[in-house]
């Protein structure tokens, strides 16, 4: 398990700061994360049109200069809800994954910490929820308490709590073999105390990689639950859900089948980029990839 | 890059030949494409309208039938007499009649089937249908009367529902399977989740049917409908999803695109009985608000009849009451007011699955938005807006398309969901009841449109379009629906 | 000897999970919101009709009679019958396991059958312009949603160049050649991603493999450097590509589920949808207690394989 080598003491932010400016996908990652948040953000305060005025007169153009992605079936403006869209699904993958970390690191380290039969229980359940398949379990959660953005970021953020804890659980195993973590031991701190302080700056590193990577799953996940309808709901622009509908329309409105596309694939190429780049950055034995 | 190529060669070369199989044989079938799948294949057992969509006039008949123009025509009952006070209905049999499994069809039957549809443990959808009924005698082989308490003018109708399916003891228990009916088509197989196959059947006692074969296939995503038309895996669609495709169809020499008229008027369904709902002028401002021509054009993109009351435009007895509450928000935003609410106030709005009610939904709630009505769109499927909103009236607004044929008598019920309750109304029903002169009938059905108009009971927004597309070729299929049917036994290819 | 109590521990955790799972599988479904019966007979159903279906649907018997009785059944075969079809549940399941088994078999080996040589040729030409792309466009084909892959593939091949059906599945009994070709596009949509993760671990783990003392052995041997990464370099690398293949499983489920609705194939994932939509509860906990098992039986057998291959994993689970 090359993931848990901890090579040599941590670096200063200085360090990792020069690093970061040399790596090509942190940069592209960092620039095209950037650009998402910032358009989330912006649409806050503006957008070219407004995306809950109804327009059915002007519906189905093509892009041009007003609209400059067209509208859509209910003369709404793609690009005004491509923006708005952004921060539906960045809000739906943050609170994912802070779901999970909240919950799932506190579990894994515990559980290396005490390692006993609770510790056990808890990895034990951590793999039987690993055994849903996490689309399948979402769609029963969201058909149980109906289907809302709030569900879909407590459904997806369920299927956080395993990754975050496994990894944990596997990062703090690691560390306690550490020298450093033993000697903090004969030094008599409680191993509460030994886990707040020493292991979890520690765990810090690997859980941002993870955290970036299972941001971009959310929000993957997340427009997969909106094309099934389950997510994000009216009026509320999402990313999936104009994919859904783009599809009676593409054979004559193609653009509308696009550019929700497009958008998902930029803000998670560029989640991911920044991932590997924060590996690279964090841990250069494991510059060569996933 | 060589691997690649033949792949591809192969895969042309097979999809041509998955392509020619249809159309060699399509002289004497056809596929057809329906949305919902059938639960199963038993209509005296379930309402699903899939079921009456394979099965009505195909493979189960009843005494009378419904035709394409909603009139009641005779089936297995060749004819009939009823009595001077309307209580008493003598109906003669056809000859030589035989089920699909060979067993003989007699007045025996009718009594079994007509008694197994309104008995204690019968499960019979449409159980109201039979409550006049008081016996069900077979005279001879093929003689049956049937005795009213009280009398029922639409027995005749009646009776020619799916759910008045005539089917033998023998086999009854087995139909949801294994339907056995005397229909002209008999079941040959059912690919759940794919499609359902019919075959001409051979022993048929009326006009044989010229189709041979009939294939159901069940498409129930609107983008994958619009392909399989236009791969041709399908011949046509009765009732086609997605009516922004329809424009392309027309563009289209292959087929053709007929919209013709439901039964079924679609409502914004108000819960009169829950505030602010209660108060007329609440539900009047919303009529007001509503831009029943934009709903039309952006949720069904411009099929559909605006309705100003709970009736089909294609019914001769219809009023004209679109203009009582033209788009004005101005208005709506002065009855608000007038109601207690110049802010406005928030509401829910329970969508279930039907594109028109989810994309009528959102073009509501930003209609009701423009006069300061906030409503939270609440999307559901069919078994919580049963249990919700039908059952248990646990809602402020919701969009349904009322299916059932001449069904305006709902509003006079003790409870049902929209929890409405007019005297008046009540009594122009009991009157009309009590009428059997038609001219006089239609006076007080265009009475009883008018007073749910002035109550502003629901919004009423469109009748229902059917939205037909099938090849340019086929002849014979329904134009309208006046019952949920895929009547086949009029369809042949021309050349 | 260890091989074997270590399997044995590995069954008896996957059986105890196993049940677990059909305990909470069941609590869940019964908390559906809407009445089976009801949808079955409609609006204008009546009070007495709906209490004699009801009746005749065992659903008002209590909690746990119900439960035992179905996990009974299940343990020797008997999922129950459909609410709605009224047709054995194991009959449904194994009709539409025969479009679903066949597109997850075909996605899994197209992926692989990618996967393979681009992490190979992608290690083998490190840091070169063959790496670059390659991982580019694995980094491409991770952040495509398969549902959007989905629809372009029908744009593209069966709207525009009309190679393919759009969707539908021709069934096997009109012929092997139609079967697959229904399966094509959906299995392809499938497998660009799984294909993508897939090659990267092979490349990965390759360049770790590259890097080891015995591979260098090999090389001073006199071996080719061609025969010395696929006797020896692919060969060891397989062991991390063969867990993700197992975890991928899941994924491919996941992914079925959407990619059946959008070509409206007529397998398992479909079936949970209309299951939902009907209330049909008893198809839906078969099916999803069935899903589980699978995933839970190919965890083992990779587990298994896993140990075979490399003895160290025997010792990680007995610390």
């Amino acid at each position: 398990m090359s993931e848990f080598d901890f090579q040599g003491e941590r670096e200063t932010w200085g360090d990792l700061g020069q690093k970061a400016l040399k790596n090509r996908s942190f940069f592209i990652g960092a620039l095209i994360t950037g650009t998402v948040l910032f358009m989330a953000l912006l649409s806050f305060f503006w957008t070219p049109f407004d995306v809950t005025e109804l327009d059915i007169g002007n519906k189905l153009h093509w892009p041009d200069t007003t609209n400059w992605l067209g509208t859509d079936h209910f003369g709404r403006d793609v690009f005004s809800m491509l923006m708005v869209g952004a921060r539906n699904s960045i809000a739906v993958a943050i609170v994912a994954v802070s779901i999970g970390m909240a919950i799932g690191v506190p579990l894994g380290a515990a559980a290396a910490a005490s390692r006993s039969w609770g510790s056990n229980l808890i990895m034990r359940t951590n793999d039987f929820i690993f055994a849903f398949p996490s689309l399948l379990l979402a769609v029963l959660f969201t058909a149980i308490f109906g289907p809302s953005a709030i569900n879909a970021m407590i459904a997806i953020g369920i299927f956080n709590i395993p990754v975050f804890a496994r990894l944990a659980h596997g990062g703090s195993l690691a560390l306690w073999q550490r020298e450093f973590i033993l000697s903090a031991q004969t030094s008599g701190k409680s191993r509460v105390r030994i886990t707040i302080e020493h292991i979890m700056p520690n765990l810090l590193n690997i859980l941002i990689v993870q955290g970036t990577i299972q941001f971009s799953l959310g929000i993957l996940i997340e427009a997969g639950l909106s094309y099934l309808g389950l997510g994000t709901q009216p009026p509320d622009p999402s990313w999936g859900k104009m994919l859904s509908e783009a599809q009676t329309m593409m054979y004559f409105a193609s653009y509308l089948a696009i550019f929700p596309g497009i958008a998902i694939v930029f803000a998670v190429l560029g989640l991911n980029l920044l991932g590997d780049g924060l590996r690279d950055i964090f841990d250069p034995k494991l510059r060569r990839g996933r | 890059m060589k691997l690649s190529k033949f792949a591809l060669r192969g895969a042309t070369a097979l999809a041509m030949l998955a392509m020619a199989v249809p159309a060699l044989a399509a002289n004497n079938s056809v596929t057809l494409g329906m949305v919902l799948e059938p639960t199963h294949l038993d209509p005296t057992a379930g309402a699903a309208a899939a079921i009456d969509e394979v099965v009505y006039a195909n493979l189960y008949e009843g005494l009378t039938r419904i035709d394409s123009k909603g009139v009641v025509q005779p089936a297995l009952a060749k004819s009939w007499t009823v009595s001077g006070d309307g209580l008493t209905y003598t109906f003669m049999l056809e000859d030589g009649v035989k089920f699909h499994d060979g067993t003989d069809f007699n007045a025996e039957d009718v009594v079994f089937s007509l008694n197994r549809a309104r008995g204690e443990d019968s499960v019979n959808a449409q159980k109201a249908l039979f409550k006049a009924i008081d016996t069900v005698v077979a005279v001879d082989a093929s003689t049956v009367k049937i005795t009213l308490s009280p009398s029922n003018g639409s027995m005749l109708f009646n009776l020619g529902w799916g759910d008045a399916g005539l089917v033998a003891p023998e086999s009854a228990d087995g139909n949801k399977a294994d339907p056995v009916g005397t229909g002209p088509f008999k079941f040959v197989k059912w690919v759940k989740g794919d499609r359902i196959e019919l075959a001409k059947s051979a022993a048929y006692w009326g006009d044989v049917v010229v189709l041979d074969k009939a294939t159901f296939k069940i498409i129930s995503d609107p983008a994958a409908a619009f392909a399989a038309m236009m791969a041709g895996d399908v011949d046509g669609f009765p009732n086609f999803p997605a009516p922004e495709n329809l424009d392309q169809f027309r563009a289209d020499p292959r087929f053709s695109v007929v919209v013709g008229s439901t039964e079924g008027e679609t409502i914004l369904s108000i819960n009169n009985a829950k505030a602010p709902f209660n108060n007329v002028k609440v539900r009047q401002a919303i009529s007001y608000a509503i831009n029943r021509q934009s709903i039309i054009d952006g949720a069904m993109f411009g099929n559909g009849t605006p309705i100003g009351s709970h009736f089909a435009p294609h019914h001769p007895a219809y009023v004209d009451l679109t203009g009582a509450y033209a788009y004005n928000p101005e208005k709506a935003r002065a009855l608000l007011a007038e109601a207690g609410f110049p802010d406005g106030f928030d509401a829910e709005i329970k969508l279930p699955p039907p594109s028109y009610a989810r994309r009528g939904g959102e073009i509501i709630a930003a209609d009701l938005k423009k006069v300061g009505i906030n409503l939270k769109i609440i999307p559901v499927e069919w078994g919580p807006w049963v249990k919700d909103v039908f059952t248990e009236t646990n809602y402020d607004l919701t969009i349904v398309s009322h299916t059932e044929p001449q069904d305006i008598g709902i509003y006079a019920r003790e409870k049902y969901y929209f929890n409405y309750k007019s005297d008046a109304f009540k009594g122009v029903m009991d009157k009309l009841n009590k009428t059997t002169d038609t001219d006089g009938r239609y006076k007080l059905l265009g009475e009883a449109q008018q007073i749910l108009s002035d109550d502003a009971v629901n919004g009423f927004l469109f009748q229902l379009a059917k939205t037909g597309v099938w090849n340019a070729k086929l002849k014979g299929l329904w134009e309208n629906s006046p019952v949920q049917a895929n009547d086949l036994t009029g369809v042949s290819w021309s050349e | 000897m260890i091989t074997f109590i270590f399997f044995l521990r590995r069954i008896a955790f996957s059986f105890v999970t196993l049940i677990v799972a059909s305990i909470v599988i069941f609590a869940i479904i019964q908390i559906l919101p809407g009445d089976p019966a009801q949808l079955i007979l409609g609006m204008n159903a009546q009070e007495d009709t709906l209490a004699a279906l009801r009746e005749q649907m065992g659903l008002n018997a209590p909690f746990y009679s119900r439960y035992f009785e179905w996990i009974l059944g299940v343990m020797v075969g008997d999922f129950g019958t459909s609410y709605t079809y009224s047709v054995p549940v194991s009959e449904l399941i194994l009709e539409r396991l025969w479009v679903s088994l066949p597109l997850a078999v075909m996605a899994l080996s197209l992926s692989t059958l990618i996967a393979i040589p681009a992490g190979v040729i992608a290690a083998s030409k490190h840091n070169k312009l063959p790496d670059v792309s390659i991982m580019g466009f694995t980094q491409l084909g991770i952040a495509i949603p398969n549902f959007w892959f989905a629809m372009l593939l029908v744009l593209v091949f069966a709207i525009k160049l009309q190679w393919m059906p759009a969707g539908g599945f021709a069934g096997w009994d009109v012929g092997i050649g139609a079967g697959i070709l229904s399966l094509a596009l959906p299995a392809i949509a499938l497998a660009l991603p799984q294909a993508s993760i897939l090659a990267r671990i092979m490349r990965s783990a390759l360049l770790d493999v590259l890097a080891e003392d015995y591979m260098r052995t090999a090389r001073a041997k006199g071996l080719t450097e061609r025969m010395t990464l696929w006797r020896h370099g692919v060969r060891n690398a397989f062991i991390p590509v063969l867990t993700i293949l197992g975890l991928q499983f899941s994924f491919l489920i996941a992914g079925t589920i959407i990619i059946e609705n959008i070509f409206y194939l007529p397998g398992l994932g479909r079936l949970i949808f209309q299951a939902i939509a009907q209330r049909d509860l008893i198809v839906l906990q078969g099916l999803v207690l069935l899903l589980v098992a699978a995933v839970i039986f190919i965890n083992l057998l990779v587990d298994a394989a896993y140990a075979m291959v490399d003895p160290r994993i025997k010792r990680a689970y007995h610390e």
